[in-house]
């Protein structure tokens, strides 16, 4: 084989992992427990195929592996119950399940109940992304590092209690009930949106778009339509991504500094993404969710072939009944930004005035925008120049610091 | 990143079996469903394409088919993290030939398409 036996089974292993942790942790009822099986099997696969070669099946003999494993685990720990009864002490008599059978279960369920677990409300914003990447997504702590930048045992230790707390609080590995169905998937919709958006709009370091984060989020929103089509917002997230990923070629200059929108070179969208956001798009079925609506708004800039013929009427349209439905001072901002150019830059004017966001670099940047358009340069300097001092994003600070200079 | 998947293979007399037909629509269902399937369609034999050549300043058309010991059948578009994901998939299709359809040969040319991650802002 051409290619080295180590980075081959890497790349089984990445196809598989989440199937092997979805079921085993369904048997075991513990994620952390789960992975640490899967992992055992990785090892195991590392060990003896580079000498034995690849299996025929590799993917099927890896979840093999795995589901022995977690059923030795399970008799050992019954065996080490019954010993417990024979001494005389008062254990709960454990059911006989016929392990091999719930194994074989549809793995698509796993799956879906994996990332509920993953995405669980019990866990903090910043633990949910971390442990989804890591158990959904394959990646390393290293690699989750590198994509947030902060240390790996700061990312080392996210995911341990993150696992930890599942297992305190007995978080159960099941599908929601109808009842709390749709808030926990809103849960779950949040953190691969947040990973786009790390990717897409960095907050921090010197990049402007890391490509990777992205193109893992749109990987986890394309797994989740497969596993939940029924749901409007899903297909509205994952047209959302595929659209906004559609301008990434276009949205940095050959040095890296970020270009605008309205400046983008449109035939450097990618056409592909674009038909797929469409699509996704159309599946959505026309609901007035937050995702579906901000991809409509998405597909207006999509569909515009130039600039100047995008349809500004229709989108603060969008923006007003996005407000309605899901309201914050974001998406105030950008509705905003779509009055200004629908109806002028006063009455865009007039709603960042009312907005505050304290520490957020894009609201002096819209306001500066603004007050440069209506023609009050000194106003509109001081304020690009508020906005560089807050973005800490390196290349958003150079992008502010020339408006503020263009305007001296 | 982006990995197009040219298969090329020589027919054999026998017609494919229905269960490797049903195996293909499967493995592309879960390629699909694991998000990284972007786009796959069949070719027609070289018989029904033409080449545009541009040789020493002059075009040149010429019609299928090409005299090549395989045919190019198909394409897929995936998206993956690395060379040896995108490998893998491939294998997983010719695996199913192999099982399925024994006298059936070919092979797969994985290639890579660039995508913004080549051309990365400086550090």
């Amino acid at each position: 084989m051409a290619t080295d036996p180590r980075r081959a089974v890497e790349a089984v292993w990445r196809i598989e992992s989440a199937k092997i942790v979805a079921a085993l942790a369904r048997l075991v009822g513990d994620v952390g427990l789960a992975e640490e099986l899967a992992q055992d099997t990785f090892v195991i696969a590392l060990e003896q195929w580079p000498e034995r070669g690849v299996p025929e099946h590799p993917g099927s003999w890896l979840m093999a592996t795995a589901k022995h494993r977690a059923i030795d685990l399970l008799r050992r720990q019954r065996t080490y119950r019954d010993k417990l009864d024979e001494v005389g002490r008062a254990t709960p008599q454990a059911e006989d399940r016929d392990l091999a059978a719930e194994l074989d279960d549809y793995v698509g369920d796993d799956l879906l109940r994996l990332i509920f677990t993953t995405c669980h409300p019990v866990l903090s914003a910043q633990a949910r992304v971390a442990l989804t990447l890591r158990l959904l997504g394959g990646l390393g702590t290293d690699e989750i590092a590198r994509a947030f930048l902060v240390p790996e045992a700061t990312v080392g230790q996210r995911i341990l209690r993150a696992k930890r707390t599942l297992a305190e609080k007995r978080v159960p590995i099941e599908l929601p009930l109808p009842g709390e169905a749709a808030q926990r998937l809103a849960s779950v919709l949040e953190v691969v949106y947040l990973i786009f958006n790390e990717g897409y709009a960095a907050t921090a370091g010197d990049d402007w778009t890391r490509p990777a984060l992205c193109e893992e989020a749109l990987r986890l929103g394309r797994v989740l339509a497969a596993l939940a089509p029924q749901e409007p917002e899903v297909h509205g997230l994952v047209a959302l991504m595929e659209l906004q990923a559609s301008r990434i070629p276009a949205r940095t200059d050959p040095d890296g500094a970020p270009v605008l929108l309205q400046d983008q070179d449109r035939r450097r969208w990618d056409r592909l993404l674009i038909r797929r956001g469409l699509d996704a798009l159309a599946r959505a079925g026309g609901t007035l969710g937050p995702y579906v609506l901000q991809a409509e708004i998405a597909a207006c800039h999509a569909r515009a072939a130039t600039a100047a013929q995008t349809d500004w009427d229709r989108i603060a349209t969008l923006y007003d009944v996005l407000a309605y439905v899901w309201p914050s001072p974001v998406v105030e901002l950008n509705r905003a930004v779509a009055v200004a150019h629908a109806r002028g830059p006063e009455q865009g004017l007039r709603i960042v005035d009312a907005l505050s966001l304290p520490g957020y670099a894009l609201l002096p940047a819209v306001r500066g925008d603004l007050l440069a358009r209506l023609g009050r340069a000194a106003e509109a300097r001081a304020e690009f120049t508020r906005a560089a001092a807050l973005t800490r994003n390196a290349r958003e600070r150079d992008l502010f610091q020339a408006r503020a200079d263009a305007l001296a | 990143m982006r990995y197009l998947m040219l298969l090329k293979a020589r027919q054999p007399d026998t017609a494919p079996p229905p269960e490797l037909m049903d195996a293909i629509l499967k493995l592309g269902a879960d390629a699909t469903a694991a998000g990284v399937l972007l786009d796959t369609g069949g070719l027609a034999p070289s018989a029904l394409g033409a080449r545009v050549g541009l040789y020493g300043g002059a075009l040149s058309v010429t019609d299928g088919p090409f005299a090549e010991a395989k045919e190019t059948i198909s394409y897929a578009l995936y998206q993956v993290r690395t060379k040896e994901e995108a490998v893998e998939w491939a294998s997983r299709f010719l695996a199913l030939h192999r099982d399925l359809w024994p006298q059936w040969e070919g092979e797969t040319e994985v290639l890579k398409v660039f995508g913004p991650e080549d051309f990365g802002a400086p550090a």
